[in-house]
């Protein structure tokens, strides 16, 4: 008993070790990669070829105020990035790196493995949209509320399509559990079968972490910066890193349930390697997407929401339904 | 008969295929990925970035930057001989120019007379070039330099040293043809 609690300690420990790394790595990455789709070079000044760009801008907003307007409700201001980040970080325990003895040991490769995996994603998920409404509305700036009460609608209209763009495979697997579904696609990666559950999936998951060319709860454009406009200093950092966080999980889910997870050539113990070259696959996806698309107009968000990806991930589940039964 | 209505003759013009339909989804799916494409066509190309402090932008050789004074190759003489010809065709009057005698014991310029002073204010100065083709002689001429920044505007009236030497760093050019 108490050695697996110590388990469970190290394993907390290098999950946000890890986070707390990557998330810089994918910062400078997306900047990087965002340069080079607009034939440009992006940061290269700061450190060798520009690495050292997210110390310099963490630097500067550790060293900048808290501000809150006087409309704010301070105390709630400072608790909505913390929602944010907690549930980002909460829901990195789920990933599966591989299997139960991939390294010979008696631990698994992931934080936790409970047996409604997805049902925890999604639980997750949603409570992160509260940081983004909760931030925006306690600001009490009416460009935050405008970025809040579109995270909502955003959250309503996308939120059912991401969870039946998934049913598919959680009935073709047999279980929630996200390790039972990464085991279940040994011979043919779900991305396969279910493809329409996977486009319904990706683009329901731009949605879900409010990334262009879905980002109207911060639409820098039209409402200054949404639902962190009235942010400064690294609360602000807090956002930022919960948005990076959520790009990592949404591409660690698409990968472990559509991708074939751990799977790939080579000995079993080379499994996290294939996690993190998918997962970081799905990063530089969404960066490609974000450099391509521009932003949706609200109604066109709504309307696409509800009568393309609703629709489509219905047939989708009902077919899988079909083949399951049969 | 009423008059003719050019509105009766409108009619719908409806290019490409309805959006909301499956033509309408299949294009604009279609178009998305078109969009992917171009994107990563940026990538393949290459960065078309100058970086400016290390590379500069080359200029055409008839680009009017900051100006130059010219010398006789073989005696060494200013070319310039004080007539202020380019100070009366400057539109911005930033050319000021104060003539002296030449002497035998101190024979400046090839001419009668030489610019004691000869001084070009470069906040003041539009770059026309008619300086230059105002000149009998050749003796002033646009050069090809384009940093003239400084941080005291008095640091900006160039005087006839200046303008003698050779400026400090060289643009690059480019082609007449490129």
């Amino acid at each position: 008993m108490i050695e697996t609690t110590l388990v469970q300690i190290v394993k907390s420990i290098v999950i946000f070790a890890v986070v707390l790394g990557i998330a810089p790595l994918i910062v400078v990455l997306e900047r990087k990669l965002l340069g080079r789709f607009q034939a440009r070079y992006g940061p290269n000044r700061v450190g060798p070829r520009g690495l050292l760009q997210p110390m310099a801008d963490v630097m500067k907003l550790f060293s900048k105020e808290q501000f809150s307007p006087a409309t704010s409700v301070p105390w709630m201001m400072a608790l909505a990035p913390v929602i944010t980040i907690t549930t980002a970080v909460a829901t990195l325990a789920l990933i599966p790196f591989g299997p139960f003895d991939a390294w010979g040991g008696n631990f698994g490769l992931y934080g936790i493995d409970v047996s409604i995996g997805l049902l925890y994603f999604f639980a997750f998920g949603s409570l992160a949209f509260y940081g983004l409404m909760l931030g925006g509305w306690a600001s009490g700036s009416k460009f935050s509320f405008l970025g809040a009460m579109r995270s909502a609608a955003q959250l309503i209209s996308y939120e059912v399509a991401l969870g039946l763009s998934l049913l598919g495979v959680v009935m073709t697997a047999g279980s929630l559990s996200l390790v039972d579904i990464v085991e279940a696609q040994g011979d043919i990666w779900y991305i396969v079968p279910q493809f329409v559950g996977f486009l319904v999936f990706m683009v329901a998951g731009f949605a879900e972490t409010a990334r262009a060319p879905f980002d109207l709860p911060e639409a820098d454009a039209e409402i200054v910066a949404g639902y962190n406009t009235e942010y400064g200093g690294m609360r602000f950092g807090s956002f930022y890193l919960g948005e990076y966080i959520e790009i990592v999980i949404v591409s660690a889910i698409a990968a472990a349930c559509f991708l074939g997870g751990w799977h790939g050539p080579g000995p079993i113990a080379l499994a996290p390697l294939w996690m993190l070259v998918k997962i970081f696959a799905g990063v530089v996806f969404f960066i490609w997407v974000r450099a391509t698309l521009p932003r949706l107009r609200y109604d066109q968000l709504m309307s696409f929401g509800w009568k393309w990806l609703l629709p489509l991930a219905t047939v989708n589940v009902l077919v899988t339904a079909i083949f399951v039964a049969t | 008969m009423s008059p003719w209505d050019p509105g009766q003759d409108a009619i719908e013009v409806q290019r490409g295929p309805e959006p909301g339909g499956l033509a309408g989804a299949y294009r604009a799916f279609g178009g998305t990925l078109k969009g992917l494409k171009t994107t990563l066509a940026r990538v393949v190309e290459g960065p078309v970035t100058i970086q400016y402090p290390e590379q500069k932008t080359p200029v055409y050789p008839r680009f009017r930057g900051r100006h130059k004074l010219h010398r006789f190759e073989d005696t060494g003489l200013e070319k310039c001989v004080g007539c202020s010809l380019c100070a009366a065709a400057c539109p911005a009057k930033c050319i000021r120019v104060v003539a002296a005698e030449n002497t035998p014991d101190h024979q400046v310029s090839a001419g009668e007379r030489y610019a004691a002073v000869y001084e070009i204010n470069m906040t003041r100065c539009i770059f026309c070039g008619y300086c230059e083709v105002a000149c009998p002689f050749d003796a002033i001429t646009m050069g090809n330099d384009y940093e003239l920044a400084d941080y005291e505007r008095s640091d900006l009236i160039f005087t006839k040293e200046m303008l003698l030497a050779d400026p400090p760093e060289h643009t690059p050019l480019r082609r007449e043809g490129e």
